[in-house]
């Protein structure tokens, strides 16, 4: 079986974000790229599959910032080669956008699975997982947080809220977005994430300028439907306060 | 305007996020406006005179539509779209709406946003605002009609509304007979593990923690106060709580009396889980983190020196 991840950089949103001047996007110059949480789950779920089911598992990212890094640390992390997409895009905005963009190398891969996070903290247009299955015409399940074959089917655990999941069965190509992988990410040694610098990473040129139909009008700070009281102090001052509160509803002390 | 919404089904009982997308979809509609709600399902009688509000239930009822499939699920959404040509279809902000949303929106070019916590009429169809960056800010995007909206779970309060009478059916499409995707087993939560739902007091811990050899000290805290331990995503994911602990979109929705939140950033997937509880308490060290918009009480300390301070002084 062959695996293609595909892995997103997504700015930090540990980090403060600024509105831009055009007031419709962040202040990009500043803010910090992180590899998206869930695509890292994407890989280590590949990989996993890889040990134990013999698959092959390429790293597909679009070129920008940092992209040959973010392919070489998943390789460290076990993918077995990195493949990016060379475009002539600024800015990719949207899933219909960075489908455009994948789904030829996808389809010129050869493979039998597509695996992406689940959602990135940009994904107001929607999310890549599905929206690359319907351009392909293939299944797509979400929020899985495990994979394994049987008998050479593909089984997947769907989650849904209220603590129920489903074990649902794919026959054929599909394209899963991954929520949790069935083990948390391993650590990878710096030496070994090093070493991957040296990694060549096949490019994949893409002669496809996909136009954007929809855009952000503008970007605020969320209303608030409540503001905090905030407790001030120091964190001793904080839980003498917050100690008096929770005794006068009657939460702790007898 | 006319609004399809979808109605996520499973183990035979409708998704609560359905019927938020009802009285959704009532307010932009108005009285004026018809609301269709489709419901593909093996056995559709089931839900006769459950979904309030709608005027019309469009129904497919087919046996490959008896447990949630997401592949069944599209292909009826498709043939419902083609059969009524809604101006917007509403789906909830779920794993099936993941699903389904975006590769509708791929397979029929109608545009489409995610993260919706509200929607309103323009001149030119419908605006939406929508959570990005975890819900630090909203975007405002102005969408044509037709098109596809994902909203939020707990964005809207559903209504009590007379169900509808008017019943459409719909073959069943052929593409049902040729699945490529199967439901092997739906699991409810295990019956055996802690059901954090009946907690009246949980202290919850988010990635702020840290670690996981850093969770003793947040259940020290929370045993003296009578409180579950329990934790957000990122903890769970990284192993250090176990799942059925989980408060939030995929994990357990919770309303305890007291929520202590600590080293919670708030993220909506969060937020939909546990803003419904009585008092909501959060710590956080970054001022912004979208939680103080939702908690009752908020301090701004390290999270350790508090837990620290709290557990001392509870053992006096």
């Amino acid at each position: 079986m062959h695996i293609a991840v595909v892995m997103r950089l997504v700015p930090d949103i540990s980090e403060e974000l600024d509105i831009d001047e055009s007031g419709s996007d962040i202040d990009r110059e500043w803010v910090g790229l992180k590899v998206n949480e869930f695509d890292e789950f994407a890989l280590e779920e590949a990989v996993i599959l890889k040990e134990r089911f013999g698959s092959r598992v390429t790293a597909v990212a679009l070129a920008g910032d940092g992209a040959d890094r973010l392919l070489q640390s998943a390789v460290a992390r076990g993918a077995d080669e990195a493949v990016r997409i060379d475009h002539g895009m600024d800015r990719i905005v949207g899933p219909a956008a960075a489908a455009a963009l994948l789904i030829s190398p996808l389809r010129n891969l050869g493979v039998d699975l597509i695996l992406t996070g689940v959602q990135t903290p940009e994904d107001v247009f929607g999310q890549l997982a599905p929206y690359l299955a319907g351009s392909l015409g293939w299944p797509t399940v979400n929020a899985v947080s495990g994979i394994s074959v049987r008998d050479g089917t593909v089984v997947i655990q769907q989650e849904y809220s209220g603590g129920l999941s489903a074990l649902l069965a794919v026959t054929g190509p599909a394209v899963l977005g991954v929520q949790a992988a069935s083990q948390p990410p391993r650590y990878v040694s710096g030496t070994k994430l090093r070493q991957a610098m040296s990694t060549p990473i096949r490019a994949e040129k893409v002669d496809v300028t996909p136009e954007l139909t929809i855009r952000i009008d503008a970007l605020s700070l969320p209303e608030k439907e409540r503001q905090a009281e905030m407790i001030a102090g120091n964190a001793e001052q904080v839980a003498t306060r917050l100690l008096d509160i929770l005794k006068e509803k009657g939460l702790v002390g007898r | 305007m006319h609004i399809l919404v979808h109605v996520e089904i499973h183990q035979n009982a409708i998704a609560g996020s359905s019927r938020e997308l009802v009285a959704a979809a009532r307010q932009l509609a108005g009285t004026e406006g018809k609301i269709s709600a489709l419901v593909a399902h093996a056995s559709p009688d089931l839900f006769k005179g459950q979904i309030g509000g709608v005027d019309e239930t469009v129904i497919i009822n087919d046996a490959a539509l008896a447990e949630y499939n997401p592949e069944a699920q599209l292909v009826c959404l498709h043939a419902a779209i083609a059969a009524s040509k809604p101006d917007l279809v509403l789906l909830a902000y779920t794993s099936a709406g993941i699903d389904l949303g975006p590769a509708l929106s791929a397979q029929s070019t109608l545009p489409l946003v995610s993260y919706c916590t509200k929607i309103e009429r323009s001149s030119s169809g419908v605006t939406a605002f929508c959570q990005i960056y975890g819900g630090k800010l909203s975007a405002k995007i102005d969408l044509p009609t037709p098109s596809v909206v994902m909203l939020t779970p707990g964005a809207y309060r559903e209504d009590t509304n007379d169900p509808a009478t008017l019943v459409v059916n719909l073959p069943a499409p052929p593409a049902l007979a040729a699945l490529k995707t199967k439901v092997f087993s739906v699991q409810a939560p295990d019956p055996n593990a802690i059901d954090i739902t009946m907690s009246d007091r949980l202290v919850c811990v988010g990635r702020g923690i840290g670690g996981k050899d850093n969770i003793d000290q947040a259940r020290e805290l929370a045993t003296k106060i009578g409180a579950e331990i329990a934790g957000s995503r990122p903890v769970i994911d990284a192993g250090w709580l176990p799942k059925e602990r989980q408060v939030g979109k995929s994990g357990r929705k919770v309303k305890p009396r007291l929520y202590l939140a600590l080293g919670v950033s708030g993220a909506p997937e969060h937020l939909e889980g546990m803003s419904g509880a009585e008092l909501i308490v959060a710590i956080n060290s970054d001022p912004r983190a979208p939680i103080f918009d939702h908690a009752h009480y908020g301090a701004k300390v390290d999270l350790f020196d508090f837990v620290e301070a709290m557990t001392n002084r509870l053992a006096d």
